[in-house]
């Protein structure tokens, strides 16, 4: 194996794995800054406590993604060293913004609220988790515009035998950016809402803490319904956003082999990419694909057979995660409708309530999904029509990125277990006891 | 000129960053040493627990600035120094771990791995962060293509080990003194016997130090041959970081705690921005013909991106500094015993 393929390995395994944590964390900050606002509302103790019983989850979480994240900041310059030096006046300059207007903030005031519960009144305390939950999401914005410049390149000139800068603003309010950045949003709180969901039915069964777990379980619903249904909606837009960006990336997505007009979009679909046809097509729906990526019904769209070869991305994992994405999707909306009928009587729905907690992993399966169809799909380009990802690599042994991918793996495999076995053991324990023991013990 | 002001801020943001998480690396690899119980190294946890991780954001922000304003020098150096970054980078990811997972379960085997992983993982970027400064400060063996000629091997010379030691020594006095600011009692009595101790050590390898760098690197030339441009970095930065060490001598004697800490500062960032100046207009001089060194001109960023990275660093640097200062105000006490009993604590 040569270092190009062992530093691709490598990037996928390190930013895969730093996705798994990701989500949570910008959604449960989000939603624990929203129980902590309650409490100072309300006064209401109950608030308080699920702050700090899913707080104390968040920080597990977030642990483990900030040290993955460093790596990642890192693995540009020594796994893509052409790559960083090529794009690095635009690419580079995104990834400094995120760190100086978003990481500082986020990881200064995440200590600040783990530690400063007896420090700062209730108020200025919801004031730091307000800020971790901004400065996160703010992180998110950065790295998509950054990521989104790599699938839909604007606002350079090739001067100097690379990409500079031309137009800042141009790369800012790139529209790739903003339909990913909703999209990835979304995701991360729809993960975060079956995440609490499938927790609280872990406790609800068990009939144990339930007004607790009631009350989360409901928050958590909110926030899964309302953005599942966005994740939907808005999903169809970001295929039409590829569609314009990447056609190579929408006919691997659809396994599209031969150029039509008014083309259909097939229910079943079995790839056979070595013959460069289907296996089986079935369920035609006339002129759908057209009218979602083109709106209209009567638009030609372009199959993989009039693309070069060397452009074209891997079909099949394209195609894959792509039906897996959006078949969940819709089982995520079809649950959390289901979820919004039987709200005020979970308890008497053990079965819903089993469904929900064997559901935490779907949302996870579901982003993991969609990061693969926007990564592999965008393949052989590493900037889309501008850089060959096999130009990027650096030009370093695969002896060394061999040694550092088998670390990866040894590592992180750790790492993950840890921090599995830290969250499953916390989250199985339940909350803090009653408040009136907290504030005896207190004094 | 804007090149030149990159420069200058990529020196200031490596000298906070070694500053900052210095006190925190030092404060990991003298665990074994300072602790003689559960209590006290529970003490040294919660003495860096509200601050590593800011700390450690300035690490990302250096990097993230040289990969915006000198991204060749990004590519080249990382790239270049690949075995000794990820060494450190998997040492970073232990030592946050340890940090924040040793205290989630109460059994004893669990915190025993998770302090070896601390101090392991706080000595060895401490030792290579030295060594890799060292071999910048000397030349490494780059070619015209950018391509590194060397291997971990070749980083590991004389005078990058000694820079290895001292960068060692800087973030143990550093640490010690940290901790003398934040404990009471024996722990504290040990940490500033220690800390007076280490700063010995500390003296005699900073000065054999810059004695090798008259022989092994250029840096001095910069002085030397421009005296007048230098003349105000020469008065500030050598004396001034001769004078902090002495200071902190003067103020452990007088139990200064806190100024005793900020003369180490001093010495940490005077010492990184000695050499940087001196490497001026050197990001990373090759050692194998100086025409292929990455320079400040010929590995910069266009000037667009220079101009509007200016502008978001001179909005978010200040505003960074004034909260984090006022989280260090907020957590300045001292870690007592009854602290620990609190949930949240490490
Ligand atoms: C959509 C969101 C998203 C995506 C796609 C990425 N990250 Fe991330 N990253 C975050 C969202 C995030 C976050 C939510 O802000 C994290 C996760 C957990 C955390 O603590 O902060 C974070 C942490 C984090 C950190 C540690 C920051 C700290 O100390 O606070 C670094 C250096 C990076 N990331 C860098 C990257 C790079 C180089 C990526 C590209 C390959 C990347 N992240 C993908
Ligand atoms: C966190 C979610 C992400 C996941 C799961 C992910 C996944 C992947 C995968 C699987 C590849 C390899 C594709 C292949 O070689 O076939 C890849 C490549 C790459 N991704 Fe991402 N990615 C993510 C986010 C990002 C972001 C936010 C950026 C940049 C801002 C980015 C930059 C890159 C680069 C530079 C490569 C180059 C290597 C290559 O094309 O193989 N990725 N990513
Ligand atoms: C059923 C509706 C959905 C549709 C039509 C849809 C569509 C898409 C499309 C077309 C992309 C590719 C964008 C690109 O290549 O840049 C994408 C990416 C992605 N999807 Fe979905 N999606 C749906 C649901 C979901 C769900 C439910 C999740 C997770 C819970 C999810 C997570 C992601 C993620 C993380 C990405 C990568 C980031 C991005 O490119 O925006 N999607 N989705």
């Amino acid at each position: 194996m040569d270092a190009l393929l062992l530093s691709r390995l490598q990037f996928a395994a390190a930013t895969f794995f730093h996705f798994l944590f990701v989500p949570l964390t910008l959604g449960l900050s989000v939603l624990i800054a929203i129980m902590e606002s309650k409490y100072v509302r309300t006064g209401d103790e109950d608030y308080r406590r699920m702050a700090r019983f899913w707080g104390k989850i968040f920080l597990i979480n977030f642990a483990i993604g900030v040290v993955t994240g460093i790596t990642l900041e890192f693995q540009f310059g020594t796994n893509w060293a052409q790559y960083s030096r090529y794009v690095g006046d635009i690419f580079g300059s995104l990834l400094a913004i995120e760190a100086t207007a978003a990481f500082f903030l986020e990881s200064t005031f995440i200590a600040v609220w783990a530690l400063g519960w007896n420090r700062l009144s209730a108020k200025a305390h919801a004031v730091t988790i307000w800020l971790v939950a901004i400065a996160s999401n703010l992180s998110a914005v950065w790295i998509l515009i950054a990521n989104s410049w790599m699938q839909r390149p604007v606002g350079y000139v090739i001067r100097n035998g690379r990409a500079e800068l031309d137009d800042f603003v141009a790369v800012v309010t790139n529209s790739y950016a903003i339909h990913q950045f909703v999209h990835t949003i979304s995701a991360a709180y729809i993960l975060t809402g079956f995440f609490v969901m499938g927790v609280s039915a872990y406790h609800l069964l068990r009939k144990q803490h339930t007004v607790f777990f009631g009350k989360s379980f409901r928050m958590a619903l909110n926030m899964a319904l309302i953005f599942s249904i966005i994740a939907v909606v808005q999903g169809h837009m970001n295929g039409a956003k590829v569609a314009s960006a990447q056609p190579t990336k929408l006919a691997a997505m659809e396994s599209f082999w031969e150029t039509r007009q008014s083309a259909p979009q097939y229910l079943l679909v079995i790839p056979d990419e070595k013959n460069q046809r289907n296996h089986l097509e079935w369920g035609a729906i006339p002129g759908a694909l057209s009218l979602l990526a083109y709106h209209s019904t009567e638009a030609t769209v372009k199959g993989l057979k009039d693309f070069p070869e060397e452009d074209r991305p891997p079909v099949t994992l394209t195609f894959v995660s792509f039906r897996i994405m959006v078949g969940l999707g819709v089982l995520f909306l079809v649950l959390t409708l289901i979820g919004w009928f039987k709200r005020n009587r979970l308890e008497e729905s053990p079965r819903f309530l089993r469904i929900m907690l064997y559901s935490i992993p779907l949302p996870y399966i579901a982003s993991e999904a969609g990061w693969t169809l926007a990564e592999v799909g965008r393949q052989p380009w590493v900037v889309y029509g501008v850089m060959r990802t096999s130009d990027a690599v650096s030009p370093i042994a695969a002896s060394q990125v061999m040694v550092s991918l088998a670390a990866f793996v040894v590592v992180y495999s750790l790492l993950g277990a840890a921090a599995f076995f830290l969250i499953a053991r916390h989250a199985r324990r339940g909350p803090e006891p009653a408040p009136v023991a907290i504030v005896e013990r207190r004094d | 000129m804007l090149e030149s002001i990159w420069f200058i801020l990529w020196g200031v943001l490596w000298a906070v960053y070694f500053m900052l998480d210095g006190f925190d690396l030092g404060i990991g690899t003298l665990m074994p040493f300072l602790a003689r119980n559960e209590t006290d190294k529970r003490i040294m946890y919660n003495a860096m627990g509200p601050f590593w991780n800011g700390n450690e954001v300035w690490l990302i922000a250096a990097g993230g600035v040289t990969f915006a304003a000198f991204p060749t020098t990004y590519a080249v150096m990382f790239s270049g120094l690949y075995t000794a970054l990820m060494l450190i980078l998997f040492a970073l990811i232990f030592r946050g771990v340890a940090i924040e997972f040793r205290g989630q379960v109460d059994h004893a085997g669990w915190r025993n791995v998770w302090d070896i992983c601390l101090t392991v993982a706080s000595f060895l970027p401490a030792l290579l962060l030295g060594v890799a400064f060292a071999n910048i400060f000397q030349g490494i063996p780059i070619d015209e293509a950018g391509i590194f000629r060397g291997n971990l091997f070749s980083l590991l010379n004389p005078y990058g080990l000694l820079g290895g030691v001292f960068f060692v020594l800087m973030f143990l006095v550093h640490g010690a003194l940290w901790l003398a600011v934040k404990s009471e009692g024996a722990l504290h009595a040990r940490a500033v016997a220690l800390a007076g101790r280490l700063w010995i050590g500390l003296a005699i390898i900073a000065a054999a130090f810059l004695t090798a760098t008259w022989f092994y690197t250029r840096l001095y030339d910069n002085y030397l041959q421009n005296p007048l441009f230098y003349m105000v970095p020469i008065v500030l930065i050598p004396l001034g970081t001769v004078a902090a060490l002495v200071m902190i001598r003067v103020y452990i004697a007088r139990g200064h705690w806190w100024r005793a800490w900020f003369s180490s500062s001093g010495v940490i960032v005077g010492a990184t921005l000695f050499g940087v100046v001196g490497l001026y207009p050197n990001l990373l001089p090759s050692n194998l013909n100086p025409a292929y060194s990455l320079t400040v001109q010929n590995s910069s960023s266009s000037p667009l991106t220079l101009k509007i990275m200016l502008v978001v660093a001179l909005i978010f640097v200040p505003t960074v500094i004034a909260y984090q200062s006022w989280v260090y105000r907020l957590f300045s006490g001292k870690v007592q015993e009854n602290d620990l009993l609190e949930e949240e604590a490490y």
